[in-house]
């Protein structure tokens, strides 16, 4: 399967005479060095990753790490020093103006932050701004427009503007406007980090839901560890504009590449994340086991309640292979401390 | 003359015009004792080089080397106006084209004959701006008729509009561009500066060389004037719009034009309404001035009466003037604010019936064979003259008494030590004291727009210019600042008194010669006063709002620690609000310059005086070009000296 985007190499410095930086010995500089010798600050260092088609790729790190840089290089928002990007096969950074806003008006829509809705323009109007500047007529747009906005569930609040909605509303409105191009690919930045928790749960299981529905390839930067394990397919962590780790949930949490990584992961619940694969232990010689196996893919959580029943190990297997055992000497650590490294 | 009036408060939210990004770290005590003792030691050795040096402060010549060039210019310019193709190809097209401009709206409004312009501006009012204002603009508009001054009140709202028309097609897109290109805002921002701070005359007699006097070089001198306020408000308003919605627009693949037409220009419109508002205002006080370059309307007639001193005359001019500020004013304002509103479609709709009504209305209305002369008419001429009469014959002492006091014993005494100082010692003074308030490159800027009047041989003029203006400063200071703590410390006088100050700042200055000429009669002290009326409302507006800017907490410590309101005055709130004081000493000597200029009709002598020679009397043009040049290097001085306030010394935390 060709990946849907492609990032190689990709950097992104600021500053001054910034194009002087990559390729040279001042590229290996640390973040804070490089600036107090040029000036310039390396937002992105020389990261690459694929995303396949169809996947929810989430972007993590701490304030400042760069993740808002890299999702805007991917359209050029942000206009990246060096390396290459390519979308659906093309180089995006080889597109001439008028491709590239093609691109934008076609292919990729993305949802903000701080929503950047315009607010002489009723919700409606918001949807279908990106239909508007493609010249389609008003009743089609406006058609398109009501179709979207039914998805996220605001069809009543069409002929409102955007300062009568609450902060989840007008991100539904973000999400329609991304949404009404009928684009391949979705970015979101931090999405939902302006709204209520309870809210912002709200807008996870929309996501969730219109990705399953309408099945876009997705790219989701946040710096909330929750929200990238419930909704990423894979997570890239980022520290200072460099890329440390990308791996699935499990990855990420049952071997984190380094300190960083494992600090980030510290709280999460293992239970909740890994499966039997990171604690089962090899069989005794001669050892009896359960009648029924369970599968590796099995996760902690989830197989509590009969390891602890059982009078033998359970095995656990990958088909028909058997992989390993696992018996209340593995589970109940893995249960109780959150804080214990898990063997690798 | 209210181009350094700041824009109306929602456009400076929070005093935004003491910004502390660029704060200097602040001066070590030392520094500060330091800086005390040299400015002390320079105020003695001034003292003393002008005790040694001082001269019998001789005459202005009437024949100095500059007026003599100036003459020689307007000579050359009048013989080579028809062949030199600066002219034939340049600036007679450009007269050319104004004129034909002016025509036109004079065409359009009257056209509509009385009653139809009168049913037009009160349905414009209704439709922009409700119908309050439409029932302002109507009762407005007739008082023109009833005051016997219709034609005059539509010629100077002609030349106001045509005025305005072009400084909208000029300086929206330059504020766009200034907001958008970095090079051009950097390039307009120094040329801006200059141009708010000259003074309404200044403008007059370069335009009369170039478009010969009348209605072109009227309109053009105003839009010169008005358009640096639409650039900076327009510019203010592109630039303010949020960055997140233009990127949200960028991402869903807007070109350059789509952002500009969707995005950028909606979202700034309320900020650009406000532009055109101001616009308006600035036209309107300059459109009276330009009376005195022969271009018609309300203001001639306050001219030929101020030079007559007869206030009755002038008065029904003054009211009719303001009136017509006022119905601009509100009907500009409304709009703007009606800018923000969100309207649903349906209301939307019956809008576009409400205005076709009213258009359908006003073509029928314009049918009535109504004319301004078929109302009663009234004129205040003679009654204010009476009051006038009473008022000399009742309080002839106490006037009299303050008029004499202050020239006798403050402006005399001044006048004299400024003109009797060699101007090298004047100049070497304003470069010492320039560098301790505002750094040594303001200073030399200063310093050299002080050689300036000993240069064109205008010195004795100049100083005396500059002694009434120093005198009308430090009482417009005393008084501006005493309303403005007074209107920071009590809510419900501040309240009451906001809506004069809003409309003290819409009035064009020429009517605030008007009380001054009743009281004082003609007389430099007269023009003091009209420029203390004038200055004092800003003054007053950026003191209070200072003092309010001076954060509650701080405020909250004082008064827990035991300061009683005195000490909390003089020790926490006047010191932390430095930085509001010193920008309205600056704003208020730009103002006051402006108005003791203005003076010169009205018996102020001096540089005013030489301006409107210059326009009356062929041979001496040259000598009114040199004071009007002089008059800018004045305000280049004042403005510089104390500019330094709010750059270097603004409120520090
Ligand atoms: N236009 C710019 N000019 C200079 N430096 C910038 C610019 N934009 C971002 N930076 C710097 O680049 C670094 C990465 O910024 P970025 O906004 O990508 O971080 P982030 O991971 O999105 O952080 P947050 O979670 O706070 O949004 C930061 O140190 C930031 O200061
Ligand atoms: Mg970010």
């Amino acid at each position: 399967m060709t990946p849907m985007i492609e990032i190689a190499a990709l950097w992104k410095v600021f500053g001054p005479r910034a194009d002087r930086v990559v390729g040279t010995p001042l590229a290996d500089l640390p973040r804070a060095e490089l600036r107090a010798r040029t000036g310039c600050l390396a937002a992105v260092r020389d990261v690459s990753f694929d995303v396949r088609p169809g996947e929810v790729f989430v972007v993590m790190g701490l304030s400042g790490s760069g993740k808002s840089t890299l999702v805007r290089c991917l359209t050029r928002l942000i206009e990246p020093t060096s390396g290459d990007i390519s979308i659906g096969g093309e180089s995006v950074r080889a597109m001439n103006p008028k491709r590239l806003r093609e691109l934008r008006r076609r292919q990729v829509a993305m949802v903000f932050q701080h929503f950047g809705l315009l607010p002489h323009r009723s919700v409606l109007d918001n949807v279908a701004y990106g239909l508007e500047i493609q010249g389609r007529s008003r009743a089609e747009r406006h058609r398109r427009a009501a179709e979207t906005l039914a998805l996220v569930g605001l069809q009543e609040h069409e002929h409102q503007y955007p300062d009568q909605l609450s902060g989840g509303m007008q991100q539904r409105v973000g999400l329609a406007r991304a949404l009404a191009t009928d684009p391949e690919v979705l970015l979101f930045d931090e999405p939902f980090s302006a709204l209520d928790p309870l809210i912002r749960r709200d807008m996870q299981d929309e996501v969730r839901r219109l990705h399953a529905e309408v099945g876009k390839t997705l790219v989701f930067i946040t710096h909330d560890l929750a929200e990238a394990l419930t909704l990423g397919d894979r997570i890239a962590v980022l520290r200072d504009g460099e890329l440390v780790q990308v791996g699935t949930p499990e990855d990420l949490v049952g071997a984190p590449a380094d300190s960083y990584v494992a600090d980030f992961v510290r709280d999460v619940p293992r239970s909740d994340v890994l499966t039997l694969r990171w604690i089962m232990r090899d069989p005794a010689p001669g050892e009896l086991c359960e009648d029924e196996p369970l599968s590796h893919r099995t996760v902690i959580r989830d197989a509590v309640h009969r390891v602890l029943r059982a009078e033998r190990p359970i095995a656990v297997v990958d088909g028909t292979e058997r992989l390993g055992v696992i018996d209340a000497d593995q589970l109940l650590p893995a249960l109780i401390s959150h804080h214990r490294q898990v063997p690798v | 003359m209210t181009a350094t009036v700041p824009p109306p408060p929602v456009l400076q939210p929070g005093g935004r015009v003491l910004g502390t990004a660029l704060d200097p770290p602040a001066p070590s005590r030392r520094g500060r004792v330091r800086s005390r003792t040299v400015a002390a030691v320079l105020l003695v050795l001034t003292v003393a080089a002008y005790l040694l040096f001082r001269t019998d402060g001789a005459a202005d010549s009437s024949d100095a080397a500059s007026f003599r060039f100036f003459d020689s210019v307007r000579d050359w310019v009048d013989a080579n106006r028809d062949t030199s193709p600066f002219f034939l190809y340049g600036f007679n097209y450009v007269r050319l084209g104004v004129r034909l401009l002016v025509d036109t709206v004079h065409g359009a409004l009257t056209g509509l004959g009385f009653a139809g312009l009168v049913a037009a501006v009160t349905a414009i009012g209704a439709v922009l701006a409700g119908w309050r204002t439409g029932l302002l603009a109507l009762g407005g508009f007739l008082a023109f008729g009833v005051l016997g001054l219709w034609e005059e009140s539509v010629d100077t709202l002609v030349l106001t509009l045509s005025a305005v028309l072009l400084s909208v097609l000029i300086g929206v897109p330059l504020g766009i561009l200034a907001a958008r290109v970095r090079w051009v805002g950097a390039t307009l921002r120094p040329v801006l500066d200059v141009m708010q701070i000259m003074p309404t005359f200044a403008y007059l007699a370069p335009m009369t060389l170039l478009f010969l006097i009348g209605e072109p070089a009227a309109v053009i001198a105003t839009m010169i004037y008005a358009v640096p306020a639409t650039i900076r408000i327009t510019a203010l308003g592109i630039s303010e719009v949020p960055p997140t919605a233009v990127e949200a627009a960028t991402a869903l693949g807007s070109t350059r034009w789509q952002l500009l037409g969707k995005v950028r220009l909606p979202m700034a419109r309320t900020t650009i309404a406000l532009a055109v508002n101001q616009t308006i205002m600035l036209a309107l006080s300059m459109v009276v001035i330009t009376a005195l370059i022969d271009a018609p309307g309300l203001g001639q007639n306050i001219v030929n009466a101020l030079q007559r001193v007869n206030v009755g005359a002038a008065f029904d001019a003054g009211v009719a003037i303001v009136i017509l500020a006022v119905v601009l004013d509100r009907i500009t304002t409304g709009a703007a604010r009606r800018t923000r509103l969100h309207r649903p479609a349906r209301q939307r709709r019956t809008r576009w019936i409400v205005a076709g009504a009213a258009l359908a209305g006003v073509v029928l209305i314009a049918l009535v064979p109504v004319r301004e002369t078929d109302l009663p008419a009234y004129s205040f001429a003679a009654p204010v003259n009476d009051l006038v009469g009473w008022i000399e014959l009742h309080w002839y002492d106490v006037t009299e008494g303050l008029k004499n006091g202050i020239s006798a014993g403050v402006l005399d005494p001044l006048e004299t030590v400024l003109v009797t100082t060699p101007w090298w010692l004047f100049v070497a003074a304003v470069a010492a004291f320039g560098t301790l308030i505002s750094g040594w490159r303001a200073a030399l800027i200063a310093a050299l727009a002080a050689a300036g009047p000993a240069a064109l041989g205008l010195w004795q003029h100049s100083m005396q210019t500059l002694a009434t203006v120093l005198v009308a400063i430090v009482i417009t200071m005393a008084i501006g600042v005493a309303i403005g703590v007074f209107c920071a410390r009590h809510d419900r006088l501040a309240t009451g008194i906001r809506p004069l100050l809003d409309a003290a700042q819409t009035m064009p200055s020429f009517v605030y010669l008007l009380p001054a000429v009743a009281l004082f009669g003609a007389s430099r002290f007269t023009a003091i006063v009209a420029a203390v009326i004038f200055a004092v409302p800003p003054v007053v507006r950026l003191v209070e709002r200072g003092l309010r800017d001076v954060p509650p907490t701080v405020v909250e410590a004082a008064l827990s620690a035991g300061s009683t309101p005195r000490q909390l005055l003089w020790k926490v709130q006047l010191p932390m609000a430095r930085g509001g004081l010193l920008l309205a000493a600056n704003q208020g000597i730009v103002m006051v310059l402006a108005m003791v200029v203005v003076g010169g009709l009205v018996g102020a002598g001096a540089l005013g005086y030489d301006v409107v020679a210059g326009f009356s009397q062929r041979e001496l043009f040259g000598q009114g070009l040199a004071a009007g040049l002089a008059i800018v290097l004045l305000g280049i001085l004042l403005d510089r000296l104390t500019q330094g306030f709010h750059h270097s010394k603004r409120p520090r935390g």
